[in-house]
């Protein structure tokens, strides 16, 4: 029944070859990334429209900004724990703060890298970059939001920063769904409770979902792919109908999606049973991106066990 | 375009007593600094780069990024010279509200890129010059970074990438007046042999005297030094030029001046404008 795809980055890499073929003015940074980030072919068909600046990630986002400053359309691309920590301060001033529309791209997010251990994970990014004024932050679900946020991007007119983990992706919407960066999709309707969540962890919330319709429980999904500009109208739509609301994400739960939530919650007045499901503050656990979420409550099984409690 | 050796000098000098007042006005501001560089933004922006408020918001042009955003008082002052603004909105410099803050910001017309944080502005100029190689253009990428800013290991990075793409539009200013904040660059931590490191990562380097108006415009006129390689001027400058008490003066990074400092500095000013009269 359920239908998988490719990883989120293959379809990224993709869609942005499609793209830059036709506009000229499209052009990738990479730092020593370019096998990482599934761009081995853009290379070889755009050779003009790729520079390559090493393994020095505060020079990419520099030189990003300095081609955008320039009139170019600059997709900046290197893995998420390194673009968003190294070169943080490159980010903050020469991107957000210059108002260069750069697309900064960070592959293999979140605990994609697994087994490589912290060095190796973002699980900062959401709350990092939310702080920055002008910076948008998206994190696709499926191979429908990891290709539609790329050709929104090309003519996005603000900084930008889209995640993408490596594993293939389950297909969550119909081709037809309509994508907008900032507003949030609906995947199923349902009552008294809503599972939020974003980027990879979206399919373990429908997975759940799935779980629960076998038990007459029909939850509210909902895919907020955008991390900010966060779609605060549906989401207090769905808040206020629902007795119980559980935050997905792979995400430290300092500063991600569930505090967004939790903040919504307290200033509007809403009244539910709501928790965050993320990785904690500790030393994270040894393994896999797949063993990991589950080791923190955030398999399809242990997140419908954990609404059913809720919901009494 | 002013060639005139003499009126540049005169201006150099209207400059610096701009610079002396809006941060005594003020009460802040990098007051060292920017008299140091800003005989070399004389020469650069009356000179050489040709850019006008009409010709700001197009590309093909030539650029100038401040990289040592914090003598950003000497930008705006020569910014207000080729009327990218009014006298009376410089005169707002570091209030509530105003677009004027104490390092260079894109809210200012004719300021570049917003820097302040140091070692960001050499990677920016080389964007901007890779942008100029795609789009064939002859126009120049300047970028002015203060010595002290060299210990940022990001300014290395952005050398080795202005090296592999033979970036011979690309002219990078160093602003070598020997002193930081808390005392001499190599009692800090040294970064000679300057020239020999940028030697090593790619680039030409020359040496000029930086407040000497003839020099610069002599050297300015060479670059690129060599086709198909990034171009390094040193110069050499005095931290405070042009006002006695401050000259090398490590206090006067960002000290501002007193009444009785401010009265006294604008009569040396004076006195020496007298003599171009």
């Amino acid at each position: 029944m359920n239908n998988i795809g490719k990883p989120n980055l293959e379809i990224f890499a993709e869609t942005l070859l499609g793209q830059a073929k036709v506009n000229k003015n499209i052009l990738v940074v990479t730092s020593d990334s370019r096998g990482s980030g599934k761009l081995v072919n853009f290379g070889k068909e755009l050779p003009d429209q790729i520079i390559e600046v090493g393994i020095a990630e505060q020079n990419l986002v520099g030189i990003s900004a300095g081609l955008s400053a320039g009139g170019k359309k600059v997709f900046g691309v290197s893995p998420a724990s390194f673009l968003t920590a190294r070169s943080i301060e490159q980010i903050k001033n020469d991107v957000c703060y210059s108002n260069q529309p750069v697309v900064l791209v960070g592959i293999s997010a979140g605990i994609s890298y697994g087994q490589l251990g912290s060095t190796h994970h973002s699980i900062h990014d959401f709350a990092s970059l939310r702080t920055f004024n002008n910076i948008s932050i998206v994190a696709p679900a499926d191979n429908l939001e990891a290709s539609e946020v790329i050709k929104a991007s090309v003519g996005y007119e603000k900084p930008l920063y889209i995640r993408y983990g490596k594993k293939p992706m389950m297909n969550i919407h119909s081709p037809k769904t309509n994508f907008q960066i900032g507003k949030a999709i609906t995947v199923s309707k349902g009552e008294d409770i809503t599972l939020v969540s974003t980027g990879e962890t979206v399919q373990r919330a429908v997975l759940a979902g799935d779980i629960l319709k076998t038990k007459g429980i029909n939850p509210n999904i909902i895919s907020m792919h955008t991390i900010k500009p966060f779609d605060k109208d549906i989401f207090i739509k769905m808040a206020k109908k629902s007795k119980v609301l559980i935050s997905i994400e792979e995400h430290s739960i300092y500063g991600g999606l569930g505090e967004q939530c939790a903040n919504i919650i307290a200033q509007n007045k809403i009244n539910l049973d709501f928790k965050i499901l993320g990785i904690p503050d500790e030393y994270i656990v040894n393994g896999s991106q797949a063993d990991v979420l589950d080791y923190y409550n955030m398999s399809p099984e242990k997140i419908a066990a954990l609404s059913a409690q809720m919901l009494g | 375009m002013i060639i005139n050796q003499k009126l540049l000098e005169k201006k150099s000098l209207e400059y610096r007593k701009t610079i002396i007042k809006i941060i005594y006005n003020s009460r802040a501001g990098h007051t060292g600094g920017s008299l140091s560089c800003i005989d070399i933004l004389n020469v650069l922006y009356n000179c050489i780069l040709e850019i006008t408020p009409n010709n700001f918001a197009t590309f093909e042009r030539n650029n100038y990024i401040h990289s040592k955003g914090h003598s950003v008082e000497a930008l705006y002052t020569i910014l207000c010279g080729l009327g990218f603004f009014k006298k009376e909105d410089l005169d707002t410099l570091n209030a509530f509200n105003s677009h004027f803050i104490g390092h260079p910001t894109r809210k200012v017309l004719g300021v570049e890129h917003n820097t302040g944080a140091l070692g960001h502005g050499l990677s920016v100029a080389v964007g901007l010059s890779l942008a100029k190689k795609k789009d064939k253009s002859k126009k120049k990428v300047f970028a002015l970074l203060g010595d002290g800013e060299l210990t940022e290991g990001s300014v290395w990075e952005a050398c080795t990438s202005a090296s592999k793409y033979q970036l011979d539009n690309l002219i990078v200013i160093v602003d070598r007046n020997h002193l930081q904040i808390t005392g001499k660059t190599e009692d800090i931590n040294p970064i000679e042999p300057l020239d020999e490191k940028f030697k090593s990562f790619g680039f030409d380097v020359k040496f000029v005297n930086g407040n000497n108006i003839s020099e610069l415009l002599e050297i300015f006129q060479k670059v690129p030094f060599t086709a198909g390689k990034p171009s390094v001027i040193i110069a050499n400058t005095i931290k405070g030029c042009g006002v006695s008490f401050i000259e090398n003066e490590i206090s006067w990074h960002h000290k501002v001046p007193t009444d009785e400092e401010y009265k006294k500095a604008i009569k040396e000013l004076d006195e020496k404008l007298n003599k171009y009269e």
